[in-house]
C-alpha cells in the first residue's frame, strides 16, 4: 500500500532530522575530546602560563573559575533557597506573588552580557569593589538565582501534602514543619537542581568579561579583591586574540577540554544524584 | 509556645526579603543601566542613536547609530530560527510521537546536553571547525560570517525549542489522538491534524524562549561573525550583533566616554527585547496550560 509507504518514509526523514542534531552534538563532543587530550598534561593542569598563554599550564585559570564558582554558590544558594521555601510553603496569590514570579522569569530571560553591564555598573564602580572576584561571584549569583528558586521549589513541591499535615496536627509550628519534616526530603533535590545551574555559571564568559577576567595573570589570587584568570576568557582570547593563532591551537584545546569535562562533569554528577534520590523517596 | 510563634514570625520575614532579592536585583539592573546610560540624552543627544553608521572611535567625527547592530543581530537570529524551528520540532514530535520509549529516554537528556556546553566552546568549535567548512563550501574570501553565527546559535537554540515543545506535545491529551485513529485516520495524519495542532501555543513559546537565547547569546557569535558593523541583509556577510559589540568594545572604552555611555544604550535595547520576547512566550505558555486544565 503506498500510503503506509509515504507514511513511513516521513518517519525515516523525523528520525533523520532527530539524529542529525544528535550525530552534530557529538560530533562537536568528540572533536574537543580528540584535539585536546594530547594537550592535557600533569604540567599543563598545574603550571603557570607562560609567553603570554602560548606555552605552560593553566593553573590560573582554573583556579579563578573555582573561586567564581564556590563564590557565585555562596552568595546565590542561600537566598535561591530561601526564595523556594517561601514560594512554595508561605505565598498566597497575590500581587506580591505576581510580581515575584514574573521577577523570576526577567531575570531568567536577562542575556549574560546584560548581567555584565550590570556587574559593572553597580559592583565594579558604583560600590567600588573593582574588577574583583567579588564583583564576578555577585554578578554570576544575580544570573544563577532563578535556576536555584525555580529547581528548589520543584523539590519543595515533590513533597507530600500529608507529612505538612501531619506535623502540624501534631501540633508543630509552620517553620517547625518546614524544618523537621519538609527540608530533610526536598534538600537533596534542592542542592542538586542548584548545581545545574552552577555549571552554567563556570562556563559563562560575557558576565565575567567586563567585572573580574584577567587577560594574563600567571598568579594566584590572594583576596576576593583580586583580578583573576577563567578559564572561559582564557580560551576566547587564546583562540581569538593571540597573535599566532595556529601554533597555540593544542592550548586552546587543552583548555576547551578541561572547560567542557568540569562544566559537563559537575551536571552529569547532578543528574545522576538526582535520579539516585528520586528512586529513594518515592511518595 | 508564644516563643516558638515569635521565632515562626522572624523566619517568615527572612524569608520574605530573601524572596524580594529576585525583584529588587530586577530593578536593580533597569536602574543601573539606565543611570549608566542617560548622561548620553544631555550629550551628544539621543538623536545621535538613530545615526545610519556605528563608528565610536573616529578622528574626525564619532558616530553611535544603532541600526547596523540591530539589522546584524536581526540578521542572525532569523537566520537561525530558520534553520533551528524546523529541527526543534520535527525533533520534539519525533521524540514524544515516534521514538520507543528507549530511544526517547536516551535522546532527550543527551540533546539537553548540549544546553550544558559552554557558549564559547561552541564558538571555539565554530571558529575552528564550522568557519573553514562554509568558506569551503560556499566559495567565499572569509567563513566568519552572519550565516556561520547564525547555524551556532540555531544549534544552541535546539535544545531549548525540543525540550519545551516535546513537554507541549506530550501533554495533548490521549483521548484526541484515539479519536483520531479510531476514526480511521494514519498516525502521520493524527500527528499533523490532532495533536500537532492542539500542542501549538506551546510550540510557540518554545519557539520563543529560544530567539530570547539566541538574541542574547554573546561569545559565539562575537567569535565567528567577523564583526563588521555594516547594514546588510546578505547571509554570507560579516556582520556586528548588539551582545558582541558590547562584549568587543566595553574593555577597551573609558570610563564615562560617549562611547561608553551608548554601550549601555546598546545594552538596554538588548534587555528591552529579550523583555518583550519572554514575556509574550509567557503569556502564551501560561493561556495554553489554562485552556488543558
Amino acid at each position: 500500500m503506498s500510503k503506509a509507504r509515504t507514511e513511513r518514509a516521513f518517519f525515516w526523514l523525523m528520525r533523520g532530522a532527530t539524529y542529525f542534531i544528535v550525530l552534530a552534538i557529538a560530533y562537536i563532543i568528540l572533536d574537543i575530546v580528540r584535539h585536546g587530550l594530547p594537550a592535557i598534561s600533569w604540567r599543563f593542569l598545574t603550571g603557570f602560563p607562560q609567553k603570554s598563554g602560548a606555552e605552560g599550564g593553566i593553573l590560573p585559570a582554573i583556579v579563578g573559575t573555582s573561586c567564581l564558582v564556590i563564590g557565585a554558590i555562596v552568595a546565590a544558594l542561600p537566598v535561591g533557597m530561601a526564595s523556594a521555601i517561601y514560594l512554595s510553603e508561605y505565598a498566597r496569590q497575590g500581587a506580591f506573588v505576581r510580581t515575584l514570579r514574573l521577577a523570576i522569569v526577567t531575570l531568567a530571560g536577562v542575556p549574560s552580557i546584560v548581567f555584565g553591564l550590570f556587574g559593572l555598573g553597580l559592583f565594579v564602580l558604583f560600590l567600588g569593589f573593582g574588577a574583583s572576584i567579588l564583583s564576578g561571584s555577585l554578578t554570576l549569583a544575580c544570573m544563577i538565582l532563578p535556576t536555584i528558586i525555580v529547581s528548589s521549589e520543584e523539590a519543595l513541591r515533590a513533597v507530600p501534602q500529608s507529612l505538612r499535615e501531619g506535623s502540624l496536627a501534631l501540633g508543630a509550628t509552620k517553620w517547625q514543619t518546614i524544618y523537621e519534616n519538609v527540608l530533610p526530603y526536598s534538600l537533596p533535590g534542592m542542592l542538586t537542581g542548584s548545581i545545574l545551574g552552577v555549571g552554567r555559571a563556570a562556563g559563562e564568559t560575557a558576565p565575567i568579561l567586563l567585572t573580574v577576567a584577567a587577560f594574563f595573570l600567571p598568579k594566584l589570587p590572594r583576596s576576593v579583591f583580586d583580578q583573576v584568570m577563567a578559564l572561559p576568557y582564557h580560551l576566547y582570547i587564546l583562540a581569538t586574540q593571540h597573535p599566532d593563532v595556529e601554533k597555540v591551537r593544542p592550548m586552546q584545546y587543552g583548555t576547551a577540554l578541561v572547560l567542557l569535562v568540569l562544566v559537563l562533569g559537575v551536571s552529569l554528577g547532578a543528574i545522576v544524584l538526582r535520579s539516585h534520590f528520586r528512586r529513594k523517596y518515592r511518595w | 509556645m508564644i516563643a516558638a510563634h515569635w521565632k515562626d514570625n522572624v523566619v517568615r520575614w527572612i524569608l520574605l526579603a530573601a524572596a524580594s532579592t529576585s525583584i529588587v536585583v530586577v530593578i536593580l539592573i533597569f536602574l543601573f543601566l539606565i543611570k549608566e546610560a542617560a548622561p548620553f540624552a544631555h550629550h551628544p543627544g539621543l538623536r545621535e542613536l538613530f545615526a545610519r553608521r556605528w563608528n565610536p572611535v573616529s578622528f574626525q567625527k564619532e558616530s553611535f547609530g544603532l541600526l547596523p547592530l540591530v539589522t546584524g543581530s536581526l540578521l542572525v537570529t532569523a537566520l537561525a530560527t530558520a534553520v533551528a524551528v524546523p529541527f526543534g520540532v520535527i525533533g520534539a514530535i519525533y521524540l514524544s510521537e515516534v521514538a520507543a520509549t528507549a530511544e526517547r529516554e536516551l535522546l532527550k537528556p543527551f540533546i539537553e546536553l548540549l544546553a550544558g556546553i559552554p557558549s564559547v566552546v561552541i564558538g571555539f568549535f565554530g571558529l575552528v571547525v564550522l568557519a573553514p567548512w562554509v568558506k569551503a563550501v560556499f566559495h567565499l574570501a572569509t567563513g566568519l560570517t552572519a550565516l556561520t553565527g547564525a547555524l551556532l546559535l540555531a544549534l544552541m537554540a535546539i535544545p531549548t525549542i525540543i525540550s519545551i515543545s516535546e513537554d507541549a506535545i506530550r501533554a495533548v491529551p490521549m483521548s484526541y489522538k484515539e479519536a483520531s485513529l479510531a476514526l480511521g485516520a494514519s498516525p502521520l495524519q493524527t500527528i499533523w491534524r490532532i495533536t500537532v495542532p492542539a500542542a501549538l501555543p506551546g510550540i510557540i513559546a518554545a519557539v520563543m524562549l529560544g530567539m530570547g537565547r539566541v538574541i542574547g547569546e554573546t561569545m559565539a557569535v562575537m567569535m565567528v561573525t567577523g564583526n563588521a558593523a555594516i547594514v546588510t541583509f546578505s547571509p554570507f556577510e560579516s556582520v556586528r550583533t548588539m551582545t558582541a559589540t558590547i562584549a568587543a568594545e566595553m574593555g577597551e572604552v573609558p570610563f564615562g566616554s560617549d562611547h561608553y555611555r551608548a554601550l549601555f544604550w546598546v545594552g538596554i535595547v538588548l534587555l528591552l527585547a529579550t523583555f518583550a520576547i519572554n514575556l509574550v512566550a509567557q503569556k502564551v505558555l501560561k493561556r495554553y496550560r489554562l485552556a488543558h486544565e
